[in-house]
């Protein structure tokens, strides 16, 4: 056997060692999760889970980026099939040049198809058209019993698929999955800024408007002090349509190449990213949004994925990693999601990726994240003095309103804050006990959340 | 398993007695570590009460060092426990008086094979859980008495200079395995144990020790100073001359 690699997620913290094998067919997954050993087996993507939720320490751990082949579009169906190893970049360069776009899509196209349905991942259309589970239409999966089973959302194992559904790969090993997808004209968006001065201005406006737009989101400058707090820059979009485009990118409206990234430095150093430095980037970044702008064609791959324009960002925070921390409240709770912004404020804890989305229907998986409301998502220096304390805090206000955290980002959260954050855990762990009654499918998350 | 922030969930404490060790497993426990066990011998029938104020389950193991056969027995008693063990302290050793060592050279030896080599059959059984297990980290209390070995307090100070060049090589060989080793080194700390011994110049308390423990856990230090002055302190007395040395005081 190999020797073992060390894991972590695209936080950095927490690495942990586990045997990894790369499966190239569902053949060889079923007889890699037949042969695992007394420490358990998981599946693993592209590792762009922020905390522990893709290692397994001491286990066998399924490296499925290698689950790759052409997708496979019908376009009378609406639908495309695919390996779960197809990346999502894969996947939207191949729908955009027949006319086609994924019905969602996360903040980078680095995952592979296979982990966006474990995490079921949203984007900027949530609030208009759900998570990614939503438009699943069949999923194969893999169990540890080692049989692999066609699952749909109202077939006859409906409760084995919503299980899987935002399951963080703890039901099985996803092979292949069809999803819908939908026509789109151009390869671009049609965006409308506007800048707001404080956090109620940019509440209220995404109240307003959000339900005009397919996408939206807003950023947030969270180191802003006083009535600027929470001040931002809202982007709402559309697809593009080709009589939107400038005359030039009307010849090939569907012309689509992201830009090659740029690699963030190798290393930096401790607290490179801190009050100061963070303080002056977001200052200068809202300073530089305009006002107000209107119908501005973007790519869609600029649009939906700034950030894998520099490879390796997550270097940017030093040795010691980051500390990705997202939750949802309900509409109503705009009181608790103003005191996190203001405690965060006030702690001069320096995020500089703060995005602010409303969130709409939410699928019936029992462990997906997304409910109705608004959700906050920044990141920070793991080695923040005092942060386990501060997001502790933070948890046990959520817990009051009936808030949740993303176990997608998640790597620091209490087990029992978890546990009633997720009321349906117990009915989960009961499908999950049918298709894997040893417990063989495990990670360091539901270790240390006691998911299983 | 640690998390993010450096919170584990499990500790065992080799030299359950030890009022360090018992310092270092306080703080964890205060920053959210919820199972420990305590290994000495016959046990530790009678825990301090703020570890289960604190939240956390208490579990007595019988260890003895001088018993190198039973050491991968009480490994695995401890694992069957509380599962993983993300955080093994190693705080376990006698002092003694180097009066009486010279009196009774085998009562020397039999203090050595406690400060010394009781600890390299119990560390390498941690190792192998650590290595299996794929992360936790053995923290080892060194002393800076091994650093230099003075002769005053030449039996205890070789026994921790074996110590610490054993944990150093243990940390090297667990390097790349998920497992890490934390050499300690403190300096003179007033406790039962060094009761009957002059004070040294920077004194620190169990509790300063622990906080600079569970800092080094936290940042992934492979050696930490207590109090942290001494770092550069020893640096300096290993460039002393040895006739120098020699001289210096109790």
């Amino acid at each position: 056997m190999t020797p073992p690699t060390l894991l972590t997620g695209w936080g950095r913290t927490a690495p942990t060692a586990a045997h990894v094998v790369r499966p190239r067919s569902a053949r060889q997954v079923a007889d890699a999760l037949a042969g695992a050993g007394p420490r358990g087996v998981l599946a693993r993507g592209l590792g762009r889970s922020y905390g522990d939720a893709a290692q397994a320490a001491g286990g066998l751990v399924l490296d499925c980026t290698e689950l790759t082949g052409p997708p496979r579009l019908d376009p009378d169906r609406g639908e495309v099939t695919a390996p779960a190893g197809t990346s999502m970049g894969r996947l939207i360069a191949h729908l955009l040049r027949a006319g086609h776009f994924v019905p969602v899509t996360p903040g980078t196209r680095h995952v592979t198809l296979g982990g966006a349905i474990a995490a079921d991942v949203h984007g900027k259309n949530h609030h208009a058209d759900s998570s990614l589970g939503a438009h699943v239409r069949a999923l194969t999966l893999v169990t540890p019993d080692g049989r692999t089973r066609r699952l749909t959302p109202d077939g006859p194992d409906a409760d084995l698929f919503w299980a899987t559904v935002g399951g963080m790969g703890l039901t099985g090993v996803i092979t292949e999955a069809t999803i819908a997808a939908h026509p789109v004209e151009t390869a671009y968006a049609r965006v409308d800024t506007d800048r707001t001065r404080g956090l109620d201005a940019t509440l209220d406006l995404m109240a307003r408007t959000d339900d005009d737009y397919r996408y939206t989101v807003c950023w947030l400058d969270l180191l802003a002090r006083g009535a600027a707090t929470g001040r931002g820059v809202l982007t709402r979009a559309h697809h593009a349509r080709i009589a939107d485009l400038p005359r030039p990118l009307r010849r090939a409206p569907l012309h689509h190449r992201p830009t090659a990234p740029v690699g963030a430095p190798p290393w930096a150093p401790p607290r490179l990213l801190n009050r100061w430095t963070v303080g002056a980037f977001n200052a200068a970044y809202h300073a530089a949004a305009p006002e107000r702008r209107r119908g501005q064609i973007q790519p869609l791959s600029s649009f939906f994925h700034p950030l894998d324009a520099v490879r390796g960002w997550n270097r940017v925070y030093g040795p010691h990693g980051l500390v990705q921390y997202q939750f949802v409240v309900p509409f109503g709770a705009e009181d608790t999601l103003t005191d996190i912004v203001t405690g965060l404020s006030r702690a001069g804890a320096p995020s500089f990726l703060a995005v602010l989305k409303r969130m709409g229907e939410p699928t019936p998986g029992p462990l997906s994240f997304p409910r109705p409301g608004w959700t906050l998502a920044l990141d920070l220096p793991a080695d923040l003095p005092g942060l386990g304390r501060l997001l502790n805090g933070f948890d046990e206000r959520l817990l009051t309103v009936g808030g949740r955290l993303y176990l997608a980002k998640d790597s620091r959260a209490r087990a029992e804050t978890v546990h009633a954050m997720y009321p349906d855990l117990p009915a989960w762990r009961r499908v999950r006990e049918r298709v894997d009654p040893d417990g063989v499918l495990v990670s360091d998350l539901a270790h240390r959340l006691r998911l299983v | 398993m640690r998390d993010a922030v450096g919170t584990v969930r499990t500790v065992l404490l080799l030299g359950g007695r030890s009022e360090i060790g018992l310092a270092i497993v306080e703080r964890l426990v205060r920053d959210g570590a919820r199972e420990v066990v305590l290994a000495a011998r016959d046990g530790v029938p009678a825990p301090p009460s703020v570890l289960t104020a604190l939240g956390a389950t208490v579990h007595s193991v019988d260890f003895d060092a001088t018993l190198p056969d039973t050491h991968v027995k009480v490994v695995d008693h401890a694992v069957e426990l509380v599962g993983d063990l993300d955080v093994v302290v190693d705080a376990f050793g006698v002092l003694g008086d180097q009066a009486e060592f010279e009196a009774d050279p085998a009562s020397a030896a039999r203090a050595a094979a406690v400060t010394y080599t009781g600890h390299v059959s119990v560390d390498l059984a941690v190792a192998a859980r650590l290595r299996a297990q794929g992360h936790g980290t053995l923290v080892v209390l060194s002393s800076v008495a091994g650093v230099r070995v003075r002769r005053f307090n030449l039996v205890y100070g070789s026994a921790k200079a074996g110590l610490d060049g054993f944990a150093q090589g243990l940390a090297d060989s667990l390097h790349g395995t998920g497992a890490r080793v934390l050499v300690v080194r403190p300096g003179y700390v007033p406790t039962r144990m060094s009761a009957h011994v002059d004070p040294a110049p920077f004194p620190t308390t169990p509790e300063r020790v622990a906080e600079v423990v569970t800092a080094g856990l936290r940042s992934g230090a492979t050696t930490v100073w207590a109090p942290r002055v001494l770092g550069p302190v020893f640096a300096g007395m290993r460039m002393l001359p040895r006739a120098v040395w020699r001289r210096l005081g109790r």
